[in-house]
């Protein structure tokens, strides 16, 4: 519970920091989540541990993804500014859904990118595909057969939130996962 | 969809009112230096039914969003003659007016006019040009726009594109669902008409050259982007490819014959020139950098697109059959979404700098780039096929809205349109003229 309430205090500051940012490429939003939580005494590997605590990526099994307690219904990773890297604190949650799509070579998932609003309407869809595929390609490398994952991208088409700050930008520059019939 | 298309037709004849009002237009920012000139609203005293279009109204209203002329407001008329024998140059010339137009509407069978005008150089006291012409009732504005033109170029020796249209998308949310339709109007926001309509994102519409049908991105099939081509009087639509990834950035070769797309594939957002006739793709570009939103030069024999090989988002140029690129923009850290003037000597372009999105165009004999737009999410800007404006799609309150500014930057307005996001019009070419 300790834990939780940490994370909810870095993820806040997170948030924060990100609302100040100006979206520049180079401010790197992520790097300022992780020193403010060490200045919160919390370093990245204990916020991974209380990912996993959790409850997190152990119980890898194909239910899991229908069972909303799980960590595994979660099925959204979000991406910096101009960037399709997948950051480091999203890598465990994308190898999970790796594990599971591995062991299941009949379960199939559509991988669908996003971008925030500004800038060009087919540029953003440029972006959407290749965060699409830095999924695709960390997933391929965990076993998942190419057969079982499609990429598409919805550039800025498909908003998760409406709003035109840093706030509303942050949460659409994403990849979904979709997973066909679940 | 027939009945779909029934229907709306049906509307559009029973509340022209209300659908005309669509889109008005409204004038931001004014340019000194307009030429004066008044526009006599036409003589309709010999119909029994009143034609109805205003037509001097919309000739009026053409040559005041030109920002080249300045129409004198008709409280201020001094006389309203409809004959050359009415006019007394003198009294106009003291009114500072330098042209003058004249004309009537008259009846000549049932449902067709017979429009006439004169335009006069006040100064020398002469008719610059006069003519007659036949319309249906339905084709009056279309007629006022024909006769805008020809005011346009007698004055400034260049084409008008009045007569013209422009394609866009807009989106609404209807009971908590999102609705995409592609529309079309004329180039004043008027008659706009629904070309189709999707419960998924529809983007990237653009013109062929003959201006009769339309390629655009629809995501339709659930999962997977498509590019389509719809003839524009029919109605009638083609799938042209729908490969995984990327379908995207359709823009027609000049001669029509081919297509620039972009598809990934092949594993990365590239550049594809698709023949037509037989669908057979060529490659043009290769590297593990985002390319895209292609537009061919004029001549066809360059093509300039996006990409991030620099790191950035910036615009390159290459040969049509592929080859090397050569960049082309260095200000600011993005440019994109690049349109070509019809002369191919300029790119209107959206410019990101200090994180605002504006119109800028690049003059690309010297490099020099100039800002024309003032917005902070500016995007999709399309020139006019005589090249004087550029019409883009901003945000005002929240809300996506179509703008023009003249190419020169000097003159600004905005379509008000009401509900929905409006975004990425695209001029029409010049149809059926030289």
């Amino acid at each position: 519970m300790k834990f939780i309430q940490a994370v909810a205090v870095v993820l806040s500051i997170g948030w924060l920091a990100a609302c100040s940012s100006t979206g520049d490429k180079k401010t790197g939003d992520a790097a300022v989540v992780e020193d403010r939580g060490s200045e919160a005494g919390i370093d990245a590997a204990a916020v991974d541990a209380t990912a996993s605590a959790v409850g997190g990526y152990s119980d890898l099994t194909i239910e899991s993804l229908t069972d909303p307690s799980s960590p595994m219904s979660q099925r959204v990773i979000y991406f910096e500014f101009d960037s399709s890297e997948v950051a480091e604190q999203d890598r465990e949650f994308v190898a999970a859904h790796a594990a599971i799509l591995a062991a299941n070579p009949d379960l199939k998932v559509s991988i669908e990118g996003h971008g925030d609003e500004r800038g060009s309407r087919e540029y953003n869809i440029g972006l959407g595909e290749k965060r699409a595929q830095s999924v695709r390609r960390m997933m391929e490398f965990q076993g998942v057969l190419m057969s079982q994952m499609t990429t598409v991208s919805y550039g800025e088409e498909k908003s998760a939130v409406e709003g035109h700050d840093e706030s509303a930008w942050s949460m659409n520059r994403r990849v979904e996962l979709v997973y066909v019939a679940y | 969809m027939k009945t779909i298309w029934i229907t709306l037709l049906g509307v559009c004849l029973y509340l022209p009112g209300w659908l005309q009002a669509a889109l008005t237009i409204e004038i931001t920012q004014g340019v000194e230096g307009a030429v004066p000139i008044a526009v006599v609203p036409f003589d309709t005293a010999n119909n029994r039914q009143p034609p109805p279009q205003d037509v001097a109204g919309i000739i009026a209203a053409d040559l005041a969003r030109s920002g080249r002329f300045a129409p004198v407001p008709e409280q201020n008329l001094i006389a309203r003659p409809v004959e050359t024998s009415q006019v007394r140059f003198q009294d106009w010339r003291t009114l500072g007016v330098e042209n003058l137009v004249i004309g009537k509407v008259e009846t000549v069978a049932d449902n067709e006019y017979s429009v006439q005008f004169r335009l006069f150089d006040v100064l020398r006291g002469r008719q610059i040009t006069g003519y007659s012409m036949p319309a249906k009732s339905e084709q009056l504005r279309y007629v006022a726009h024909r006769i805008s033109d020809i005011i346009y170029e007698e004055l400034t020796g260049e084409p008008g594109a009045f007569a013209t249209h422009i394609a866009y998308v807009i989106s609404e949310s209807k009971n908590g669902k999102k609705e995409y339709q592609l529309q079309l109007a004329d180039s004043d926001g008027y008659n706009p008409k629904t070309l189709l309509t999707s419960r998924q994102p529809l983007m990237s519409p653009s013109w062929s050259p003959d201006g009769r049908q339309l390629a655009y991105v629809s995501f339709e099939k659930k999962g997977r982007a498509a590019i389509f081509v719809q003839a524009i009087h029919t109605g009638k639509r083609q799938e042209i490819v729908s490969f995984e990834g990327i379908n995207g950035a359709p823009s027609w070769s000049p001669d029509g014959r081919s297509m620039a797309v972009t598809l990934s594939r092949d594993g990365n957002p590239e550049i594809y020139s698709l023949r037509l006739s037989d669908k057979k793709l060529k490659r043009l570009t290769s590297g593990a950098a985002i390319d895209t939103e292609p537009v061919w030069s004029p001549d066809g024999s360059s093509i300039v697109f996006t990409s991030d090989r620099g790191g950035s988002p910036q615009l390159y140029r290459m040969p049509a059959q592929g080859g090397r690129a050569q960049r082309i923009t260095f200000e600011g850290n993005y440019n994109a979404s690049a349109d070509f003037s019809v002369d191919g000597k300029s790119l209107a372009l959206v410019h990101g700098q200090g994180g605002r999105y504006q119109i800028a165009v690049l003059d690309l004999d010297s490099g020099l780039l100039r800002v024309l737009s003032d917005g902070r999410l500016d995007e999709s800007p399309s020139f006019a096929p005589n090249g004087s404006m550029i019409i883009y799609a901003t945000e005002t309150g929240h809300r996506g809205v179509l703008a023009a500014v003249s190419s020169d930057g000097h003159f600004h307005q905005q379509f008000s349109l009401r509900g929905g996001n409006v975004r990425e019009p695209v001029w029409s070419p010049f149809v059926g003229r030289k």
